[in-house]
């Protein structure tokens, strides 16, 4: 059996997410890239500080990015919200 | 050219003529003989190979698994425990649709150890995937090799090759074998192409997880393999015989059959003394006859059919078990001729030479001669009554 | 991990978590070469792999590294990777260490750490969880004499890859052991796998060393060390040992040990 690689791109993860998806204020971001390295689905992309972003087709809103980022540039907010 | 060697410097000497880029084993007797002088072939710089030298039989058939998998073709041997050791990578190997080469040493299976000759290893792994091939004698062990690579590394095939060489009777005895060339190796044996490989320039993920929706045409692929195995092998010993001049059936041999009234099927080098037997009874004027299966996965239904079909009386020599049930050549044989208008009219199944007893031309002349009697369902040979009647008694010593 | 290794690299993976849920067929995580075979032969897969680029002469430039979890490395896997360590191939072996056969339901394997409560060590009446430690992995492949040996944890991912890349510079076996908190069999909530990381290695209890040809030359020290009970009460495989200082108090001496041994008290000089 042979898979062709990153074919799990096809895999829409983002619609695991259930309650709360996490909001890049983009504001007080330092660029560590610790959201970037923790992020379970790696889904998370940025250069510069004020930069990164996560793709919400892969999020699964674990969280594990807001309380990570040392300065509180990531919240979780409710799903539904317009934010 | 003509040589006189022992079993095990042929199969040396064949592989290192296939000059495979990975070798690995672990030891187990009666296999030793032959990974010793592939590892001294190295050593002097004669075959340019990596030679891994790994912990466990288990490791042997992961690190072939590995090298195939990364593009290079690879070796190894075993026998008997050092097979069921690797049994689940076997199965693996097979799944993953590698062709690996693997020479086994028939050995008899703990327990009771037993280091000598019979066919319960390999036959025990017949449902693996691997191809299996059963040689008579030195000769055909070197042939079967050299084929085996052919078709094994198909691109239409992919599947590992396992060639059968009785322990000791082959391994060890000393036979004049016709020992193939290089240039005439390497016109008949391709270097390894394969269509799919490890390779960061092409990247690709072998060995998914695959749930009941997909698994079983995994499965079926590689049964529908075996069939089209059926259709290659022909045209392959065709080319063997074009490049070496030796011609093989590929899946059996008829042995004065043709006008028999009794026929002995039977695999491995038991068949050298049968053909003797045969050729002796027939000066008698006995109508008698060999049926040698040299393939035996794929199984050659329709060519074991056409071989028996005409045959009143068939003997099936098994030397290995089924416990508690028909033995596995024979059922297999029966199951042939199932709901066939044609067919012999007794097929009898005898098991001998389990554990390296010996099989005689007494005890095959005791076959054909109980070929007349009753139909046999499971008839053990040459067994020591005295043994039989031995107990276990607590505070009998 | 592979950010650190790059896109020239093939890697073996064993059964696990990680094989399962990156290559459910038809997709696959994977955008490096990527082979998966069975549960204990990642290690000998690796060596055949690294064995035909030798023979290809193609080794130089690609990364050959073998995964498994600890289940996969500790227990069925130790063998196969004693092998490959003593054979001297130029491999890196990381093992995933979530302290129990996750994948199979939170087993206990010889890396869950003592008094840990497993589905196969559970507490009872008669048991505060797994009666023994952690099978000294680290130790044993120093033992081996491989040139390269690590420990690294989630909970600090820069130094993480720093060790990987660390690794895959030296020529021969190396063994990287990362620590990986479990949010389902550790119980506690997802979004503080990095935290519970981070105060594992706090504790003394997973003390991030490093040694280069047998010599130590890296750790990271504890200014000052965490109780463990600071450990112990965020996650729900602790739960029960809340209310037994007798027991809090060996898993301390076990992070006492580490703290003496490896001379964690200070500030790291890095």
């Amino acid at each position: 059996m042979i898979v062709k690689p990153g074919s799990s791109k096809n895999n829409k993860t983002g619609s695991w997410r259930v309650e709360l998806r996490p909001k890049f204020l983009q504001k007080n971001c330092i660029g560590c890239k610790m959201c970037l390295l923790i992020c379970p689905e790696g889904c998370i992309k940025g250069d510069e500080k004020n930069t990164y972003l996560c793709d919400y087709e892969f999020c699964k809103g674990c969280g594990t990015c807001a309380v990570i980022c040392p300065k509180s540039d990531v919240v979780m907010v409710k799903e539904e919200s317009k934010e | 050219m003509k040589e006189f060697l022992e079993g095990s410097t042929a199969v040396a000497k064949i592989i290192k003529l296939c000059k495979p880029g990975v070798i690995s084993a672990y030891p187990i007797t009666p296999q030793t003989h032959i990974v010793e002088e592939l590892a001294k072939e190295v050593a002097d710089g004669q075959l340019n190979s990596q030679f891994v030298n790994v912990e466990s039989e288990h490791s042997a058939a992961s690190v072939v698994l590995g090298a195939v998998a990364t593009g290079v073709r690879a070796y190894t041997a075993t026998s008997s425990q050092g097979l069921f050791y690797m049994a689940e990578v076997l199965f693996n190997i097979a799944g993953l649709r590698l062709p690996v080469m693997l020479t086994c040493a028939n050995r008899a299976i703990s327990a009771p150890i037993n280091i000598w000759n019979d066919q319960q290893d390999s036959v025990s792994m017949r449902d693996a995937g691997w191809i299996q091939f059963y040689a008579e004698n030195v000769q055909e062990v070197v042939d079967f090799h050299l084929i085996g690579y052919r078709i094994g590394e198909d691109k239409s095939v992919m599947l590992p090759v396992m060639v059968c060489m009785d322990g000791y009777v082959l391994t060890h005895g000393i036979e004049t074998v016709d020992m193939p060339e290089q240039e005439q190796v390497d016109k008949f044996l391709p270097p390894y192409s394969p269509p799919y490989k490890l390779d960061p320039d092409n990247p690709l993920t072998m060995g998914p997880l695959v749930d009941p929706e997909s698994y079983m045409e995994t499965r079926y692929a590689i049964h529908q393999t075996h069939r089209y195995v059926i259709k290659l092998i022909p045209q392959i010993t065709a080319d063997f015989s074009k490049v070496f001049g030796r011609q093989y059936n590929g899946f059996i041999e008829e042995y004065r059959t043709k006008d028999a009234e009794r026929v002995i099927v039977a695999m491995g080098s038991v068949c050298g003394s049968i053909k003797d037997v045969v050729d002796e009874l027939r000066t008698k004027g006995k109508k008698v006859g060999l049926l040698k299966i040299t393939t035996y996965r794929p199984f050659p239904y329709q060519e074991i059919y056409e071989a028996l079909k005409d045959i009143p009386k068939v003997a099936v020599v098994d030397r290995a078990l089924s416990l508690g049930s028909y033995a596995p050549l024979a059922s297999e044989i029966k199951a042939v001729f199932f709901g066939k208008k044609k067919k012999p009219q007794v097929i009898s199944s005898f098991i001998l030479g389990l554990g390296g007893r010996d099989i005689t031309q007494d005890s095959i002349k005791e076959i054909i001669r109980l070929l007349n009697t009753k139909e046999k369902s499971c008839e053990f040979i040459d067994l020591k009554p005295e043994l039989l009647k031995e107990n276990y008694e607590p505070n009998s010593i | 991990m592979l950010e650190a290794s790059g896109p020239n690299t093939i890697i073996a993976n064993n059964t696990g978590c990680l094989e399962v849920f990156s290559t459910k067929y038809p997709e696959s995580a994977w955008g490096v070469p990527w082979i998966h075979s069975l549960f204990e032969n990642a290690a000998a897969v690796a060596s055949g792999i690294e064995a035909a680029l030798k023979f290809l002469g193609r080794k130089e430039g690609i990364n050959v590294i073998a995964q498994a979890g600890d289940g996969g490395t500790a227990d069925i896997g130790l063998q196969a990777l004693s092998g490959m360590w003593e054979r001297g191939h130029d491999i890196l072996y990381v093992c995933y260490d979530n302290e129990a056969y996750m994948n199979t339901g939170v087993q206990r394997s010889g890396l869950t750490p003592f008094n840990t409560n497993t589905s196969t060590s559970p507490i009872g009446s008669r048991s505060t969880g797994n009666i023994r430690p952690k099978k000294p992995m680290p130790e044993i492949a120093l033992a081996h004499g491989i040139p390269y040996v690590a420990v690294a944890s989630v909970g600090f991912p820069q130094d993480l890859q720093r060790k990987v890349k660390k690794a895959l510079s030296v020529i021969g076996p190396k063994y990287i052991q990362v620590h990986v908190p479990c949010p389902l069999g550790w119980r506690y909530e997802s979004a503080f796998t990095l935290e519970v990381g981070k105060v594992a290695v706090e504790t003394g209890l997973y003390p991030l060393i490093e040694y280069e040809n047998g010599k130590l030359i890296s750790v990271r020290k504890l200014n000052p060390p965490k109780p463990v009970e600071e450990y112990l009460k965020i996650q729900g495989r602790f739960k029960h040992l809340l209310d037994k200082p007798e027991e809090i108090k060996k898993i301390q001496e076990i992070a006492d040990n580490n703290i003496q041994r490896y001379n964690l008290k200070g500030e790291t000089t890095d």
